[in-house]
């Protein structure tokens, strides 16, 4: 296939920040903002790493999806003492960044993505710049790893 | 739908630029001449154009320098405060880095000639020509002033025909005669 042209990044910024900022809305709320930075400098870092121009969109999701779950561990409050009628305790998504730790980063994104921030498969896919099925595929066999490791230990 | 807020926007645009990620920032700014296309590299001053289309500039420079090239005003507001003062009549030479590293050969060693003519005066591409070392090519330094990368900081509307005609200029030559005029080099 013919290579497609990498476009400068004043283009692919323009392009993706209003979507990639309304992804990081819903999976950090008001966290959003640090999240938004970070994501475009470390798709600036590894911009000339690129060898085409394809796919850039699921590209930035996933990077945006990885730093929101650097975020999300970050928030994890640690050695808190534990409040009083608090009924769920840690946002789900809280206690799945650390435990998803040594998933395949795919099958992290997607299993974070779905039992953690509770996305449909649809925006998961697209996240993940992958078809639905895949998505799907991915969370199930993220799940099922998760599963063996812990009857292991 | 959800957009990002501009202030965000402005704080990445610093942040690049402050990360050192960029291959070229650029701002687009106000002139007596109308607005000019300015971009800075990480050695120095690399374009200033007349033509302020943003998406085709960006398209040349990542060319040219690099895919990094990012709309980030605070590392060309140096340049911008140089332009301002010069043609505030309060600056008679630019004290800036200038990228050539496109330029090549003869065309760089005549870029570098053009920088030595000073503020008020005025040359011949032939002359130029000579001083580069080349005495017969004067239509050749007439080709590389019309691709001059940093027009008005290297002075190519300095540069004028053997018989004292202007000849032509990349932004129109209005602007060449307003350029002269500003410095007293043209009287009417």
């Amino acid at each position: 296939m013919e290579p497609v042209r990498i476009p400068p990044f004043e283009t692919f910024y323009g392009e993706h920040k209003d979507p990639v900022f309304a992804h990081l809305r819903r999976l950090l709320g008001h966290g959003a903002e640090d999240a938004f930075q970070e994501t475009f400098l470390r798709a600036l870092r590894a911009y000339p790493e690129l060898r085409h121009g394809r796919h850039l969109r699921a590209w930035v999701f996933m990077i945006a999806t990885r730093v929101a779950i650097d975020e999300t561990r970050k928030q994890k409050p640690r050695g808190a003492l534990p409040e009083i009628a608090v009924e769920d305790g840690l946002p789900p998504h809280a206690e799945l960044g650390p435990l998803t730790d040594e998933l395949p980063p795919k099958e992290r994104a997607a299993v974070v993505l779905r039992y953690g921030f509770d996305l449909p498969y649809d925006e998961i896919a697209a996240a993940l710049g992958s078809s639905e099925d895949a998505a799907r595929q991915a969370a199930s066999s993220g799940v099922r790893r998760l599963r063996e490791r812990s009857k292991q230990s | 739908m959800t957009t990002v807020p501009s202030e965000l926007d402005t704080r990445f645009r610093e942040a690049a630029a402050e990360a050192g990620l960029l291959d070229v920032a650029y701002d687009v700014v106000e002139s007596p001449l109308g607005e000019l296309f300015v971009g800075v590299s990480d050695r120095g001053l690399c374009v200033i154009s007349y033509e302020v289309d943003p998406d085709l500039q960006a398209e040349r420079l990542a060319r040219g320098f690099g895919s990094r090239v990012l709309r980030s005003p605070q590392p060309v507001a140096g340049v911008a405060r140089q332009l301002d003062e010069y043609f505030e009549g309060e600056r008679k030479r630019f004290e800036l880095e200038v990228d050539l590293r496109l330029a090549r050969d003869f065309g760089r060693t005549v870029l570098e000639e053009l920088g030595r003519v000073p503020f008020g005066e005025v040359t011949t591409y032939g002359a130029l020509a000579a001083r580069a070392g080349k005495p017969k090519a004067a239509r050749a330094v007439g080709t590389i002033m019309n691709r001059n990368p940093v027009p008005i900081v290297l002075p190519c509307h300095r540069v004028v025909g053997a018989n004292g005609s202007l000849v032509g200029y990349a932004g129109g030559l209005e602007r060449k005669q307003a350029l002269l005029r500003l410095e007293g080099a043209l009287l009417v």
